[in-house]
């Protein structure tokens, strides 16, 4: 149900971003999605990948400070007020949202995917389902 | 546990009157045999057989870092080259090393002050040293060694570097005790974690941590981190070596200092004038029983203070509260006073930092900018942006506090800041080449 996402702080300065891409690379890895948050000083990069665990001894053995964190991907349908709906229920059930970020998959009639960092991940996923919202189990992410 | 009971309990009086007699024969001996002291006895009007009592030592002139290199590298010693048996160096990051010689007695000497330090830390001949300190010019490796081996513990010559190697051997071969200096101590820590090797199924019991000033928070740190008793050692290669003072583990607090063999003072940096005691100032000794190269008043530059008051151990000589800082350290940052140790303590008490940092200081048209770079850890890094910066917001909150300088406080990857073997490189100051 949880799809685990990998983060990893990054210094500001030039370069960084595409070592770490680079590590990725070498270790075979593919990124399903990702976001990036950044500050004046440093910034903080969000992953989905095919290989959480792998990715993380990768990251790790080249000095990356990396953390995995719980999040929920949500699936939107390809219409007006989709998402609206959505963070509608996310509303009325008083979730805090920490971060989303969102990527459109082709395999699902365009369908999108939100990855959402909720405060309290088990209170956001149940009433999520009550309300009958999709919500996409890791594996499906990891082998998309 | 005391190594040497005669000494190490004499009472005061009886220390004191030991002191003068070696202090008369050390005075005599330098005036005769190095121009130097000749010269700066007979530029400040004293004779050594105006030396009468311990007071007068106050008489007897100052000898800086500055007289060293400018007799360098032989011209301070006290006796021909052919009673040398060992010459070490400091390390001359500033120029030229300062050489010291040491005869055989010398070398008897120093072993049996280190052997007190190991005792005092609680290290018996059936412990295992692990010695990482550096074995060649610094005196840190060979001194810890002699003196472990002075105390019949079985000593593993480990040196710096190769720090893989150095967690294998703690696993297998048992070691009980590590020497080493503290910033490498936690490097090592950090090495363990990423071999997989919990520290706490080693068998560190005891860890003896010095050449470079360490903080109380430091030892929370290091206790937690190498499951250890974290004890602190003082000396400097002019002196002896290691050696000089050492806490014992059943106080922590303060260091006892050798005092049959240094002399310690404090005065005020700025004056010269000596403190009353128990006061913080600059540390001064003299030695009184070196052969090859003995020192009158040499100014350490350490920032400390003296504590009489007796210590639980039993041992009656003075301890010295850990090092505060440096004179020549000090850093004037706005016109305020700033110790690089103590933003070490206000690093180690926010939950989650490493003790790896480094202070940058530059100047911005005509006004002083600290930074403060900390490196980031698995511990203190959050996927939420708010966190991180909570916790930086904080420490520039404290350091306003502490000084009311606001500090860029700058979040970096971990093993970003330069590691050396020996001693870490705490402060990057810039303005010197902006002037």
């Amino acid at each position: 149900m949880r799809v685990e996402q990998i983060s990893v702080f990054i210094e500001n300065q030039a370069g960084r971003l595409a070592e770490v891409t680079q590590c990725l690379a070498d270790g075979n890895i593919s990124i399903r999605a990702l976001s990036l948050a950044d500050t004046q000083d440093f910034g903080i990069l969000r992953l989905i990948v095919d290989d959480v665990n792998h990715a993380k001894v990768v990251l790790g053995d080249n000095n990356f400070t990396v953390g995995i964190t719980e999040v929920l991907a949500v699936e939107v349908p390809d219409r007006p007020g989709g998402l609206a709906a959505i963070l509608k229920i996310i509303d009325s059930g008083a979730l805090n949202v920490e971060y989303m970020y969102a990527f459109v998959d082709k395999n699902r009639d365009n369908n999108a995917i939100i990855i959402f960092r909720f405060e309290d991940i088990e209170a956001a996923a149940l009433c999520l389902q009550q309300h009958n919202v999709r919500i996409v189990p890791g594996a499906e992410l990891y082998a998309l | 546990m005391i190594w040497n009971d005669e000494f190490e309990t004499l009472p005061r009086e009886a220390l004191e009157a030991l002191q003068l007699k070696r202090l008369k024969n050390t005075c005599e001996r330098v005036y005769a045999n190095v121009p130097f002291y000749r010269q700066a006895f007979d530029n400040a009007g004293v004779r050594p057989s105006d030396i009468r009592s311990l007071a007068d030592l106050q008489r007897l002139p100052f000898t800086g870092k500055q007289d060293l290199r400018d007799n360098y590298p032989y011209g301070m010693f006290c006796t021909p080259m052919e009673n040398i048996v060992r010459i070490h160096a400091s390390s001359g990051t500033t120029g030229k090393p300062t050489v010291v010689g040491y005869t055989r007695r010398d070398i008897d000497m120093w072993a049996e002050l280190m052997a007190r330090c190991f005792s005092a830390a609680g290290v018996t001949r059936g412990d295992i040293v692990h010695n990482a300190y550096g074995y060649g010019l610094f005196t840190g490796g060979l001194g810890a060694h002699y003196g472990a081996e002075k105390v019949g513990a079985s000593v593993i010559p480990m040196s710096g570097g190769n720090s893989k190697k150095q967690i294998m051997v703690m696993q297998d071969f048992r070691s009980t005790v590590l020497t080493a200096t503290p910033s490498y101590a936690l490097h090592l820590a950090e090495v363990a974690e990423e071999e997989g090797v919990p520290m706490r199924d080693l068998a560190l019991r005891v860890g003896i941590f010095g050449a470079e000033p360490w903080s109380n928070g430091m030892r929370k740190e290091l206790e937690e981190k190498l499951c250890l008793d974290a004890i602190d050692i003082y000396g400097l290669s002019e002196i002896i070596g290691p050696g000089v003072s050492v806490e014992c583990i059943e106080a922590k607090h303060g260091m006892h200092i050798m005092e049959d063999h240094f002399i310690p003072e404090i005065i005020n940096p700025d004056t010269g004038e000596i403190m009353p005691l128990g006061e913080w100032g600059e540390l001064v000794f003299t030695t009184v029983t070196k052969e090859a190269f003995p020192l009158i008043r040499y100014r350490t530059r350490d920032i400390t203070r003296l504590i009489p008051e007796p210590c639980r151990c039993g041992r009656t000589f003075y301890r010295m509260e850990k090092i505060s800082g440096r004179s020549d350290d000090m850093l004037i940052i706005r016109g305020v006073n700033v110790f690089p140790s103590q933003i070490e303590s206000l690093l180690v008490s926010v939950e989650g930092i490493e003790p790896h940092y480094q202070l940058v200081i530059s100047r911005e048209g005509s006004m002083d900018t600290l930074e403060v770079q900390v490196e980031v850890n698995h511990r203190s890094f959050s996927d939420e942006v708010r966190h991180l910066q909570s916790l930086s917001r904080r420490i520039q909150k404290d350091i306003k506090d502490l000084y009311g300088i606001t500090a860029k406080v700058s979040l970096v990857e971990p093993k970003t800041i330069t590691r050396s073997q020996g001693k870490a490189v705490r402060v990057i100051d810039k303005r010197k080449e902006q002037s």
